[in-house]
């Protein structure tokens, strides 16, 4: 695929990241321990963090606030924890695809205070995105960056959204099945591959910045 | 029907300092995707969701709305109260869920938008 970071971020849950983590150890791969939480308005929100570890507190808080229910495997499919060697360790139980009560300002404030990078996840599409959900991102809104889906052209994106080129834009592939990956990625000039790194690109300092169309 | 009186008829509790309860209702709109409510609700229409942060005062001020009703015991976000008295845009809650409120806005004469 020739990525050289990918993020792993399932719904509500990062109990899959240690595993992604330890399989790529030694690949040169460098994977970003994430979740993608959904909020009380049912926005879908990126949180990347700089280890497993504060990716798995993020889950704590995500865990308490979730609404309450047990997956159903034939409705959502099956909620696998694997391990390193790919081999089934368990199932969550939890209503993974569910909401959380935590409101949009909240969780950002709960990944940035786990020092961790906030991103509004797939914009361009109806449900679940800030956008569809609340209308607008209202000014002063601490958020990180905005992601693009692979469904709409980043040119397209930024004619679409100029209102919020305040945010660094970002384009992924949103991967559910392993041949999504790659459909979308998003080039970063970088020094080298870890989080500070990522996060000057996301705010162009010192050099680092997103790269498009070059 | 003025606003003042579905308040009453609803018993809806009114959480804003409002002045502007007076306002004729010209009909009503449900839904929770505030982009939805920006493209087709109209201009004096009374507005049911569950969406509470502050950005749904500035979509009822976008579409000039007659009023917000809060379902399912839901209360507004810090802010959104605030936000609200300065726009002059009546919330209100309810414990009665989407469904149930839109029935009885309905057997009040309130029909569509």
């Amino acid at each position: 695929m020739g990525l050289s970071i990918i993020a792993i971020t399932d719904h509500n849950s990062a109990e899959n990241v240690a595993a992604v983590t330890a399989a790529a150890r030694g690949t040169g791969l460098y994977v970003i321990p994430g979740i993608e939480i959904t909020t009380a308005e049912e926005v879908h929100l990126l949180g990347l963090f700089e280890s497993c570890q504060t990716a798995l507190q993020m889950q704590d808080i995500v865990f308490e606030h979730l609404m309450p229910g047990e997956n159903d495997e034939k409705l959502f499919g099956m909620q696998v924890i694997a391990n390193e060697y790919d081999e089934v360790e368990g199932f969550n139980k939890r209503l993974l695809i569910g909401s959380t009560s935590l409101d949009v300002n909240r969780t950002i404030d709960c990944i940035h205070r786990h020092n961790g990078i906030a991103i509004f996840s797939h914009i361009d599409r109806e449900v679940n995105s800030v956008i569809g959900q609340l209308g607008f991102i209202p000014a002063g809104m601490p958020i990180d960056g905005i992601e693009i889906s692979r469904y709409t052209d980043i040119d397209r994106a930024h004619a679409r959204f100029s209102e919020y080129e305040r945010y660094p834009f970002i384009t992924s592939s949103d991967s559910h099945e392993l041949p999504d990956i790659g459909s979308a990625s998003t080039k970063f000039l970088l020094a080298g591959l870890n989080f500070d790194e990522v996060r000057m690109a996301l705010t162009g300092t010192d050099g680092r910045k997103i790269k498009e169309n070059e | 029907m003025k606003l003042q009186e579905i308040i009453k008829q609803c018993g809806f509790e009114l959480k804003t300092q409002n002045e502007n309860l007076n306002r004729d209702v010209t009909g009503g709109y449900s839904s929770d995707l505030l982009s939805d409510v920006m493209a087709n609700a109209k201009d004096g229409n009374i507005w049911t969701t569950l969406q509470t942060h502050s950005n749904i005062v500035a979509v009822a001020v976008l579409k000039n709305l007659a009023g917000i009703i809060l379902v399912n015991n839901r209360v507004p976000e810090e802010g959104t109260l605030a936000k609200a008295n300065e726009e002059n845009i009546p919330i209100m809650t309810t414990k009665l869920s989407t469904f149930e409120i839109v029935g009885k806005l309905y057997e009040l004469g309130i029909k569509g938008n």
